[in-house]
């Protein structure tokens, strides 16, 4: 470990916050990725089937959702987390910390997830869908046997980029109170110049997201049956 | 074949409205099918054909008429009924439709998915109609692996999945070539026979509504203008669109230009003249030709001559260039049509003209 102690002279004294700051980064993306999943995923399917044409077409729950969307992907992450922070104080009852940075996570990246499940699910052919409903098949069998089985590979991908998205905001909410691995690069790293924490900081950061992107391409080309 | 009606559409209208305009694709049409038919619905695309069939199974919704298939008003069930109704209703469609992330057994089972039978029950079922199709090998592959007629194939055991009565074919053979578009048509014709099903089947293709259809209704700008039985629309086709279906599929429109164009070789005058005989039924070409020389030395030059065998009845088409004195020519042509022969006279356009 000589090159490391060399190259790391302040990071090599801090194995356990690294641990930590790895913890709590890797605890951020995961709950906002199961909670923001679920409403995401909820919000996307419901633009696809509320949308004009759509299989339950809707056109005023539709541009509730839509305007909602466009609203909340507009404020720019660090304003949405000062904004927020009276609504998470409600939540977790703390606006600062690892826990109460999950609700602007959460905000933050539901309605891009949305988004991006929507164009995934645009994707599946509409003659699909058709072709479902001449042999009888109602909404609720239409969304999880045709829409989510059929948009699966483009859904990994979209998750993926969200996923990796998130881990981008985690480190943003980091450096204003939420730990992780962001704090860890600004807080020490950057104000106390020590520049080798901040690029260990990016090293970690930078295996999770390949991690991700690996491990997503790998499930998107095995559900992937199109060529 | 019976005469029970299983579709009565009685006076459709579908009309679109986007962005202002407003769009008429049916107009007051009725259609009635009856059990065992299978009927054509031949028009250019944007005749209404597709809309009008979609009806059928209420994908698309009428903007005013009535629905009834097999005794039930489609138009007034509730959307549970209307799924148990649309089981019964079987359709396919010009780009097979298949789920790309289904193989093709799973592709048939889709249907038979949250219905009453076992799992296993399903299986056989699904065995039994890929065999059906001819497929039975391909069962684990996904569609991309597939030819267009063996998708169209897939696309047919997942629509009879829950024994239908009525199968709606939208333009199923358009995207395939014409030796997989026979099969096919073959395919539904077996179909028919040995499950009695009603096909109902939508082309833009005559070929494909002479090799199987007994009944046929050709439709322009939102309303059907002809219908009736085959042979008959076929030998007495009284609009030009359906003249011109017709000719096409009989290549009588091919013959006609390769002829007029050498019109001038032919020489054409009182004595040589040119004419289309049609019969239909057992009357046949050769004695005719020997008999109008024997009766009146009239001499026929046969310059095209085609036989469409149409429901088990022969519908006869010769272009031909007739020979001898004007008084003999037309006492000929009087014995032609005594004996049931359609005579029409044919003036080839002047070279440079035409």
């Amino acid at each position: 470990m000589g090159w490391f102690a060399k190259y790391f002279p302040n990071a090599v004294t801090m194995k356990s916050d690294f641990i930590q700051a790895t913890g709590e980064t890797l605890y951020m993306t995961a709950i906002t990725a199961i909670i923001a999943g679920i409403l995401g995923m909820a919000i996307g399917i419901g633009l696809i089937v509320t949308q004009p044409g759509g299989i339950l077409e809707n056109r005023i729950v539709y541009n509730i959702l839509d305007k909602f969307v466009n609203l909340f992907r507009s404020i720019p992450f660090v304003i949405l987390l000062a904004i927020i922070a009276p609504v998470t104080r409600i939540i977790v009852g703390t606006a600062i910390g690892t826990t109460a940075a999950i609700v602007p996570l959460v905000i933050g990246s539901a309605p891009f997830y949305a988004r991006q499940i929507q164009n995934a699910l645009a994707e599946v052919d509409h003659g699909v869908i058709e072709a479902a409903e001449s042999v009888g098949s109602g909404p609720i069998a239409i969304i999880f046997r045709v829409y989510l089985k059929e948009g699966l590979a483009d859904i990994i991908r979209s998750s993926v980029l969200t996923l990796i998205s998130l881990i981008d905001l985690t480190a943003m909410a980091g450096a204003i109170g939420g730990g992780g691995l962001g704090n860890l690069a600004v807080n020490i790293g950057y104000n106390r110049f020590q520049t080798d924490v901040i690029f260990l900081a990016m090293l970690i950061i930078l295996v999770i997201v390949f991690i991700i992107q690996l491990v997503g391409d790998w499930l998107a080309r095995r559900v992937d049956h199109t060529a | 074949m019976t005469n029970e009606a299983i579709i009565q559409l009685k006076d459709i209208d579908v009309t679109f409205h986007n962005k202002g305009q407003t769009v008429e694709a049916v107009k007051k049409v009725s259609l009635t099918v009856n059990r065992g038919d299978i009927y054509g619905v031949v028009g250019y695309s944007g005749a209404g054909k597709s809309t009008l069939v979609r009806v059928i199974n209420r994908l698309q919704k009428p903007t005013a008429g009535s629905v009834d298939v097999n005794g039930q008003d489609i138009l007034a069930l509730n959307s549970r009924d209307l799924r148990a109704a649309r089981t019964k209703i079987g359709m396919i469609f010009q780009h097979f439709n298949l789920m790309d992330s289904r193989t093709i057994a799973d592709n048939v089972d889709y249907p038979l998915k949250g219905g009453k039978l076992s799992r296993t029950e399903r299986k056989e079922k699904v065995a039994h109609l890929l065999d059906l199709v001819g497929l039975t090998e391909k069962a684990t592959d996904y569609p991309a692996q597939l030819s267009g007629g063996q998708k169209q194939r897939v696309a047919i055991a997942r629509a009879l999945a829950n024994d239908p009565e009525i199968l709606v074919s939208d333009e199923a053979t358009s995207a395939l070539d014409p030796k997989t578009t026979s099969a096919i048509l073959e395919l539904l014709k077996r179909l028919n026979k040995e499950l009695g099903l009603t096909v109902v089947l939508i082309t833009h293709e005559m070929e494909a509504v002479k090799e199987i259809c007994n009944k046929v209704a050709v439709m322009e700008d939102g309303e059907i203008i002809e219908r009736g039985d085959l042979v008959t629309i076929f030998s007495q086709p009284k609009q030009p669109l359906t003249k011109d279906f017709i000719n096409t599929a009989t290549q009588i429109n091919q013959a006609l230009e390769k002829i007029y164009r050498q019109a001038s070789t032919l020489g054409l005058d009182d004595h040589h003249q040119l004419v289309q005989l049609q019969y239909v039924g057992a009357t046949t070409d050769a004695p005719l030709i020997t008999e109008l020389y024997k009766r009146y030395e009239v001499v026929s030059n046969i310059l095209y001559g085609n036989v469409e065998i149409l429901q088990d009845t022969p519908l006869g088409n010769l272009i031909v260039v007739m020979t001898g004195e004007p008084d003999k020519l037309s006492t000929a042509w009087q014995y032609c049509q005594d004996a049931g022969i359609t005579i029409t006279h044919l003036k080839p356009k002047k070279p440079g003209v035409a």
